[in-house]
């Protein structure tokens, strides 16, 4: 279009569309349509032939890729509560439930991952629901350093009391088949919460969940139970969390006072913010950055929360957006190259 | 309609104490279907305490409300709107973050609406744009789809009638919905409010601007330091010395 030499500018494309609404799209061609899809469709495939590569990426990369997908999950749990205006400190509540009823139902019950996990996933987000109820009135930083305490108390009275194995911790469970399985399961769980989680908020339904977070107020004299709304909120988030729990239990065949340790709490919401809140694709994004970064920096041991919070601080300040939705942006942004036209004479 | 006499809103004795300021004290009124009454007084007078007692977003300190023959005394807000009651806010707060048209799919998804207008409201966006053409917003501009947050105060207000509009109340309650609106903003809301009165909905507003509500409603309270001291047709309120003192100045006319 432009001969060399010649100056041009570069100018957007898809501003006329933007103007209106987020929401339309207009794709001209293949060509478009593959621009779009081909990145999403890269990474679910990269992420499902992960596992098949075997004992060829070693055991470190395929740990590395299991504990990525943990913290997704709870990352991913972190932003739906975001979502609905909830700002949790302690992930690491839902995964400590979730972990501890896999653990029980097994050792107890005898049930097998294959029963447990599933009905730890529900149970555990039932019990975390109905432990957080009574709280759901506060707002902001209450109901954070609410969140914050949750997991220390819960640790504090298993300590205590001894229940569930006290110090010890209850070990022995059933396992999971093999690793092949364990990476399948875990990517499979991380992948459908955030597909589910994506559509969920683009729903009307999802739609409330964003307008309690603006403005309480408003949302009940729409007709709303607010506090329903987040009890619902809550459940759904606590999902995915309980789930990484009963499946971290079964794969260590062990459940103990670790399940709710800090790390389960400030990893997923460093990876949430990291990646960009509020998109479900940035939690994962900041969890595969952030998960092997920690991995690879083990020797530092608990210095690495530094590591943490200076990246919480340079990214809350410096691109509150995230990196995920930082790239999207620019990957989106529908440029061409025009010619700078030259002033007619006398001008 | 309800049969002759029946009240559709009743209220007996409401008082509501903050501390030791009684913002309403002992106040009672009847509303019966199709009725459009005024609330006026002077700030701080207790005519957004008396609402939101009403509605059920402030417990009272005694006194009932009762709404088509239930008792609905310290109802929760949600409940509230089950039963056909929407307010508006005097200070509009909508949801900044969403686009206008969404503000309003907020009402318009409630379980009220669902249950009462589902099937006729259709696609639920498309129900938004309507009801946000009702209230004046013009469909084909920018407008509806900008945030909500970039709104001037005048569409804010009539955004929170459309929220109310959006719930098919039976009651519509509204909390100086003029204020901060042009003289031609109110003009251009005007029929709409006369078109809710001639489909039989029950109307309480809380007004300072006299003049614009009395083409509205047929009936005017005043309260006064929570206290009910006048009520009846706008002629006959505005007539009583201690209310034309309230208002001095206020050179209200009332062209009947
Ligand atoms: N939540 C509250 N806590 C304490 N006092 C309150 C509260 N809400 C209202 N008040 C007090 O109750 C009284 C009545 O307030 P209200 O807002 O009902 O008046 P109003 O008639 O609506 O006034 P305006 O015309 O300015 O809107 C005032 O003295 C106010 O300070
Ligand atoms: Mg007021």
């Amino acid at each position: 279009m432009s001969s060399p030499g010649r100056a041009t500018r570069r100018e957007r494309i898809d501003r006329g569309i933007k103007v209106r609404s987020d929401e339309i799209f207009v794709l001209a061609s293949a060509r478009d349509l593959a621009w779009v899809l081909l990145p999403r469709a890269l990474a679910v495939a990269a992420l499902l032939l992960f596992p098949l590569l075997g004992a060829r990426v070693g055991p470190y990369w395929q740990t590395v890729m299991i504990n990525t997908m943990v913290i997704a999950l709870l990352a991913l749990s972190w932003d739906l509560l975001a979502s609905v205006g909830l700002i949790s400190l302690g992930q690491s509540l839902f995964f400590g439930l979730g972990g501890y009823v896999a653990g029980a139902l097994d050792s107890f019950a005898g049930l097998g991952p294959l029963w447990s996990i599933p009905l730890a996933t529900l149970l555990g987000a039932a019990l975390a629901t109905l432990v957080l109820y009574p709280l759901l009135r506060l707002r902001g930083v209450y109901f954070g350093l609410i969140t914050f305490a949750l997991p220390l108390l819960f640790m504090r009275l298993i300590e205590t009391t001894g229940a569930l194995g006290g110090t010890e911790g209850v070990s022995g469970l059933t396992p999971l088949p093999n690793r092949t399985v364990e990476i399948y399961l875990v990517t499979a769980a991380a992948l459908l919460t955030a597909f589910a989680f994506r559509r969920l908020i683009a729903t009307d339904y999802g739609l409330v969940f964003h307008a309690v977070r603006d403005n309480e107020r408003s949302v009940m004299a729409a007709g709303f139970d607010v506090q329903r709304v987040k009890a619902q909120a809550v459940f759904l988030a606590a999902l995915p969390a309980a789930f990484a729990g009963a499946f971290v239990t079964h794969r260590y065949q062990f459940v103990g006072m670790t399940a709710f340790a800090m790390e389960y709490s400030t990893l997923p919401l460093t990876a949430a913010v990291v990646g960009g809140p509020g998109s479900f694709l940035g939690p994962v994004v900041g969890s595969f950055i952030l998960v092997p970064l920690s991995e690879a920096m083990r020797e530092f041991g608990s210095l690495r929360v530094v590591l943490y919070s200076l990246m919480l601080l340079v990214f809350t300040v410096g691109l509150p957006e995230g990196i995920f939705r930082f790239v999207a942006r620019k990957y989106g942004q529908f440029e061409r190259r025009v010619a700078i036209e030259e002033a007619p004479d006398g001008r | 309609m309800a049969a002759e006499g029946e009240p559709l809103l009743r209220v007996r004795g409401l008082e509501k104490a903050f501390g030791k300021v009684l913002a309403v004290n002992d106040v009672s009124f009847d509303l019966r279907p199709g009725d459009a009454l005024g609330v006026i007084g002077p700030n701080g007078s207790g005519k957004s305490t008396l609402i939101n007692l009403v509605t059920g977003f402030v417990k009272p300190t005694a006194g009932t409300v009762e709404f088509k023959g239930k008792d609905i005394t310290g109802i929760a807000p949600h409940r509230a709107v089950g039963l056909g009651i929407a307010r508006s806010f005097q200070m509009a707060r909508p949801f900044y973050n969403l686009p206008v048209y969404k503000n309003v799919v907020i009402p318009v998804y409630s379980p009220r609406s669902r249950k009462h207008m589902g099937a006729e409201f259709g696609d639920r966006d498309e129900a938004a744009v309507h009801l946000l053409e009702d209230v004046g917003f013009e469909r084909d501009s920018p407008v509806p789809y900008k945030k909500a947050g970039e709104l001037p105060h005048g569409y804010l207000k009539r955004l929170e009638l459309a929220r109310c509009l959006a719930l098919d109340p039976d009651l519509i309650i509204l909390d100086e919905l003029f204020s901060g609106m042009s003289m031609s903003e109110i003009a251009g809301i005007l029929p709409l409010l006369e078109k809710l009165r001639a489909a039989g909905k029950t109307l309480l507003m809380v007004e300072h601007r006299l003049r614009e509500l009395f083409r509205v409603v047929d009936s005017v309270l005043m309260l006064q330091f929570g206290r009910k001291v006048a009520a009846g047709t706008p002629q006959e309120v505005m007539a009583m010395p201690e209310v034309a003192e309230a208002y001095l100045g206020a050179e209200v006319k009332v062209d009947a």
